[in-house]
């Protein structure tokens, strides 16, 4: 069956099952490998994209539910948060083996879309989901709040 | 882009000699420095009449290009452990190149170029220590040579700094690339001169950080996962649930309706199926009807095989004993005050992000290979038997790895292997082996399931008069007598005041495959030994500071005292502590570098709370103090989750932590600040990838035996009760 989907701001059609995971959609056929599987059940977070805007483990999100969605991956993701927080990461060279760190810099954005300045306790509800195995965890969380400032230094 | 004389030149078997591709090469100069490893001559052997699958690019460890930048070729496997970025500092250092102008390219397996290309046992630094300094200092050399020609002035009065040639007399100064012609034509250094550590300018200083953050930032790194090569199938495999199963008989029927399954076909570890993509494999593999032949299976669970090891530890099986470590009379009877240690660990996998996988094409006598892989010249061997060719035929790009914890480096490159069978049936098309997480965690190669059993008699001063100390554990490897599973016990500086030292190691064999994981034999004799400490400084009446620093004074243990020392000041070691909470230490040695660390812990809900650990650190020279508190942090992280939760465990043989539902992993709530400090040292410089795990254990243990009296004898600490019996004591 053939899907509508929209992908980082263009429209693709896409031939396949519509209980395919959006990961594969994405990885398989639109060449986007940013997006990493890791676990297939939502466990580890590798596979986070913004689906309207909203973190969401792809995964385990069957290419028929996104069809009428806006999707954007790593690749794509922009704005002053993005920025923000690419900047921080690259200031303390967070990644190690860096397999984590496009679902983990996707929900690191979206959090600081929602909360200006974040408390470590923010950092822990948005965070926990994404496993990384190199526990660069503290890094991650230094760079959030280092890209939180950038931001409120921004607007102020 | 030929050079078949540079190619010559370069691989020409000189121990200790410069090897240089006098001419420029596609416009770079070309250095390189001769492996000086004894295997160097199985290279040619290896390499067989094969070509140098890369001559033009791969080869020498440093290229100098006419855009002045300064490429080091990295023979290691990069899996986060930022090994690439202390390589390139070494040459960077010596050179006195720019760092913001070093690249790092990795190398392509290549024996008779690189030598061994093997990552294990954090050596990559050690092991490379002389060879790149003294790569960097002969380009140096040769740039000053060239310039103090051109000046018509002495080399002595030539000075480079950031990448620029200058003579400080007339002020004239020139780039690398102004200079690459003329340095390319002078004679290398035999032995050039290498800097003391006093006068480097990026070694040990924050500037040297790592060099492949922005592709990792922008999902542009591209792993093995990520390989799309034209007309390329995916591949997953049926494997045997359990361990030494074989497979009996299946029908592919069904998988083969599935639209863009192309094939299925039995290997030897299972049930291959290819398809046009990753989905179409997994529901082509899950559409399969396989059964298996289990009469040499492993059906045993976790709880029955910990009784066997006990019992194996207690000599009534026929399993004889390896001997690792002996003083005095070994057989002395022991007392009856004797105090009694036991200690289970269940197997543990690697579980890296990226599950295991690997890209093959077979063309003819010819084999490509992309994988991220820690024994890439293994990997060549094997490769080579699968494909009926020579290893000089196998052509491996290495790529950097989503984790690999020891992983990625098997005796048997099983993954790769895999990988090679599936593509001897693609008729010539690339195929690309995708695990799944519960391929991953259920394919083993897991560090040993291990018991531990110890009889220690103090002295009337309280220290170890007599140390009886038994382990039971598969080999990791066929060959060396398991001693890996008793490093950390071997050699322990806390043996120093003991008369009689009785050290046995018994291997039992079953069909559940062993492997490193990361910190090795470590990972479980750094637990005991530093546990085990701690409780005798608590029988003794001993702070256990104090207890360790009599042993480390006794021994001459100096590296140790500087690092217990360093400790107790950063610590906070001995000053109050608010009610609830404790501190506990441990202090390990790992591949040559000596860690210690005090977790900061109390209880709460019936299970410890980790809210911050001081580490300390002697690796010797420090390359780069970014990624040595990188590894401790990511150590410490790997290390908790295994002290906690990691257990893979058996139940009729099938193993039951499929994922990171069953199999957790600490996450960003649980971890806690760490703080690293680096010991000042002028010593050879040691690895960090590993040796931050050992110590947190331990670390935790002790503080929680100050909290709750009660020592632990098992791990993980929250095992619910995925160990079934195990923390049944066997003490007599």
């Amino acid at each position: 069956m053939s899907y509508a989907i929209f992908v980082n701001g263009q429209i693709h059609h896409v031939e396949d099952d519509g209980q395919t995971p959006l990961l594969w959609v994405l990885r398989d056929t639109l060449k986007l490998t940013g997006t990493k599987y890791g676990c297939g059940v939502a466990q580890c977070g590798a596979c986070t994209v913004h689906v309207d805007g909203q973190p969401m483990r792809s995964c385990t999100l069957p290419l028929e539910i996104v069809a009428s969605s806006q999707i954007t991956t790593i690749e794509a993701v922009e704005g002053a948060e993005a920025e923000a927080v690419r900047a921080a990461w690259l200031a303390r060279d967070v990644p190690q083996c860096g397999f984590c760190q496009s679902g983990q810099i996707m929900c690191a954005v979206a959090l600081l879309r929602t909360v200006g300045s974040p408390t470590d306790g923010d950092v822990d509800t948005a965070m926990s989901g994404n496993i990384c195995r190199c526990a660069t965890y503290n890094r991650i969380r230094a760079a959030i709040h280092d890209a939180a400032g950038t931001l409120r230094g921004q607007t102020t | 882009m030929t050079e078949s004389k540079v190619e010559k030149r370069r691989f020409a078997m000189t121990r200790r000699r410069l090897i240089l591709g006098g001419s420029l090469v596609g416009g770079a100069l070309v250095v390189g420095y001769t492996a000086t490893h004894p295997m160097q001559v199985a290279g040619a052997i290896l390499q067989g009449g094969g070509s140098d699958p890369e001559p033009s690019v791969f080869g020498p460890f440093v290229r100098i290009g006419a855009d002045d930048w300064v490429t080091v070729v990295n023979k290691h496997q990069e899996m986060g452990q930022g090994i690439h970025t202390a390589l390139a500092a070494m040459v960077a250092e010596e050179l006195d190149a720019d760092w913001d102008r070093v690249r790092v390219v990795d190398a392509r397996g290549n024996f008779r170029a690189y030598g061994p290309q093997l990552t294990a046992g954090s050596n990559s630094v050690a092991s490379n220590w002389d060879t790149l300094r003294n790569a960097g200092a002969a380009a140096r050399t040769m740039f000053v040579a060239a310039a103090a020609a051109r000046w018509g002035v002495s080399p002595q009065s030539i000075a480079i700094r950031d990448s620029i040639v200058s003579h400080t007399g007339s002020g004239r100064s020139a780039t690398f690339a102004e200079l690459l012609t003329d340095a390319s034509r002078q004679t290398p250094p035999q032995a050039p001169e290498l800097k003391q550590p006093e006068d480097y300018r990026l070694i040990g200083t924050d500037r040297v950080r790592r060099k492949d953050t922005v592709p990792k930032i922008t999902g542009g790194q591209v792993y093995t996962q990520d390989v799309d090569l034209p007309d390329m199938l995916v591949a997953m495999v049926a494997h045997s649930p359990r361990f030494g199963g074989k497979l009996a008989r299946f029908d592919a029927s069904d998988a083969l309706k599935i639209p863009a399954v192309v094939d299925a076909f039995a290997i030897e570890t299972g049930v291959a199926v290819v398809a046009e993509n990753t989905f179409a494999a997994r529901r082509g593999r899950d559409a399969l009807r396989v059964e298996w032949d289990d009469s040499k299976a492993e059906t045993r669970s976790t709880p029955e095989l910990f009784r066997y090891y006990h019992e194996v530890a207690a000599g009534r099986t026929d399993i004889e004993p390896n001997v690792l470590e002996t003083k005095g009379h070994p057989d002395a009877q022991f007392g009856s005050d004797v105090l009694e240690f036991t200690f289970d660990f269940p197997y543990l996998a690697h579980a890296p992000l990226e599950p295991m996988n690997c890209v093959a094409q077979i063309d003819g006598w010819d084999i490509k290979i992309m994988s991220g892989t820690q024994l890439v010249t293994l990997d060549q061997v094997h490769a080579a038997r699968i494909g009926l060719t020579i290893p000089g035929k196998v052509d491996i790009e290495v790529l950097p790895a989503g984790g690999s914890f020891g992983r990625r480096g098997t005796a048997t490159s099983d993954f790769v292997v895999e990988c090679l069978r599936i593509a001897r049936h693609t008729n010539g098309r690339p195929v690309k082996l995708i695990w799944t997480r519960e391929d991953d965690m259920a394919g083993g190669f897991y560090r040993p399931m291990v018991h531990h059993r110890a009889w220690i008699e103090l002295g009337p001063d309280g220290f170890p008069a007599r140390w009886r100390h038994h382990v039971v554990s598969q080999e990791m490897v066929p060959i060396g007598g398991n001693f890996q599973n008793f490093e950390g016990i071997t050699g322990s500086p806390y043996f120093v005041t003991a008369s009689v030292v009785d050290g046995k190691i018994f291997s039992p064999s079953h069909p559940v495959q062993c492997g490193f994981w990361r910190s090795v034999g470590l990972s479980h004799t750094g637990m005991v030994m530093e546990h085990i400490i701690d409780q005798l400084a608590r029988q003794a009446r001993r702070d256990p500071a104090d207890y360790r620093w009599a042993l480390y004074q006794r021994a001459g243990a100096a590296r140790h005292l500087a690092v217990l020392n360093e400790l107790c000041l950063k610590s906070g070691w001995g000053s109050p502590i608010e009610t609830g909470w404790a501190r506990g230490m441990a202090i390990t040695e790992c591949f040559g570098t000596v860690v210690g660390q005090v977790a900061e812990v109390r209880i709460q809900e019936g299970r410890p709370v980790v809210r911050k650990v001081t580490a300390v650190v002697d690796c010797g020279i420090p390359i780069s103090p970014d990624q040595i508190a990188a590894q401790m942090e990511g150590s410490i992280g790997f290390g908790l989750t295994a002290a906690l939760y990691g257990a893979v465990t058996l139940k009729d043989g099938f193993v039951q932590e499929t994922n990171f539902d069953s199999y957790p992993i600490l996450r960003m709530n649980e971890m806690p600040t760490v703080e690293t400090h680096i010991i000042r040292s002028a010593n050879r410089p040691t690895g960090m990838g590993e040796p931050g795990v050992p110590p947190i254990a331990p670390a935790v243990a002790n503080a929680m035996l100050i909290l709750t009296g009660s020592p632990t004898t098992s791990l993980p600490i929250l095992s619910g009760n995925a160990l079934g019996n195990s923390n049944v004591s066997v003490r007599s």
